[in-house]
């Protein structure tokens, strides 16, 4: 049997994601920036239950403007995350796996990880 | 056709299956701490540190890490699965993640249990 070479475009600068495309990379995107700040993120809690003056220091990271932003990025990604990874789990179960649900399913992960980023963000500001 | 093994070969059902029980664990957890924090509200380092006194917050704060572990290990791993194509380098950086995300789950016991 002869099979055709199937083309190939994997050339990043021309591939145009679909929009479930996009929820699945920035799933990925937001697992990995997650992954590296573990580390940061379990010093801060230690450093938070260690001690008053530990807990005050704790604070003053996370509410410096580099803390803020740091935070305001951890839960995009989080909420991303979080609500990709449950229309993920839909569509193991083949809830809304059709293609019209699964674009307006992926619209709205995007769209509501950023309304929520966006309030939780202007909360701490 | 691509031949396949039928028995014995792990094609990663095992790791699939065990990513999404990690996210329920977690996604459970998320919720049951914003509960906690919004009822006892802490406001400073004794209240905050109270919080996690309990055995069994101590507990399923362990669970929510170590699944939190674990879920990371499998994402990482099909990243580096996918896009390190030197086999040398990929296994390198699989062995560093396993043997940081063992240190985070010691460090993580050291500090829930010394609250």
């Amino acid at each position: 049997m002869n099979t055709k070479p199937r083309p190939k475009h994997l050339d990043l600068t021309k591939i145009r994601l679909p929009l479930p495309g996009f929820v699945s990379i920035l799933h990925r995107v937001s697992g990995l920036g997650m992954f590296l700040m573990i580390g940061v993120l379990l010093g801060v809690l230690s450093l938070s239950l260690e001690s008053p003056q530990g807990y005050a220091q704790a604070a003053k990271c996370l509410t410096g403007w580099l803390g803020k932003t740091l935070v305001i990025g951890l839960v995009w990604a989080f909420t991303h995350h979080f609500i990709a990874g449950i229309r993920f789990l839909l569509l193991d179960l083949h809830v809304g796996s059709d293609l019209s649900a699964a674009r307006k399913s992926s619209a709205a992960v995007l769209v509501l990880s950023v309304v929520l980023t966006l309030i939780f963000g202007v909360s701490i500001w | 056709m691509v031949n396949r093994i039928v028995t014995g070969a792990h094609y990663g059902i095992k790791d699939w299956l065990i990513q999404r029980v990690t996210a329920a664990i977690m996604a459970v957890y998320t919720i049951v701490f914003g509960i906690v924090y919004v009822v006892t509200c802490p406001k400073d380092y004794f209240e905050w540190s109270y919080m996690f006194q309990p055995q069994w917050m101590r507990t399923i704060t362990l669970l929510f890490f170590l699944s939190l572990f674990w879920h990371a290990w499998i994402g990482v791993r099909d990243i580096f699965m996918d896009y390190i194509k030197c086999t040398a380098l990929r296994l390198g950086l699989q062995v560093l993640t396993i043997l940081v995300l063992i240190a985070y789950a010691l460090w993580t016991i050291q500090i829930l249990w010394s609250v």
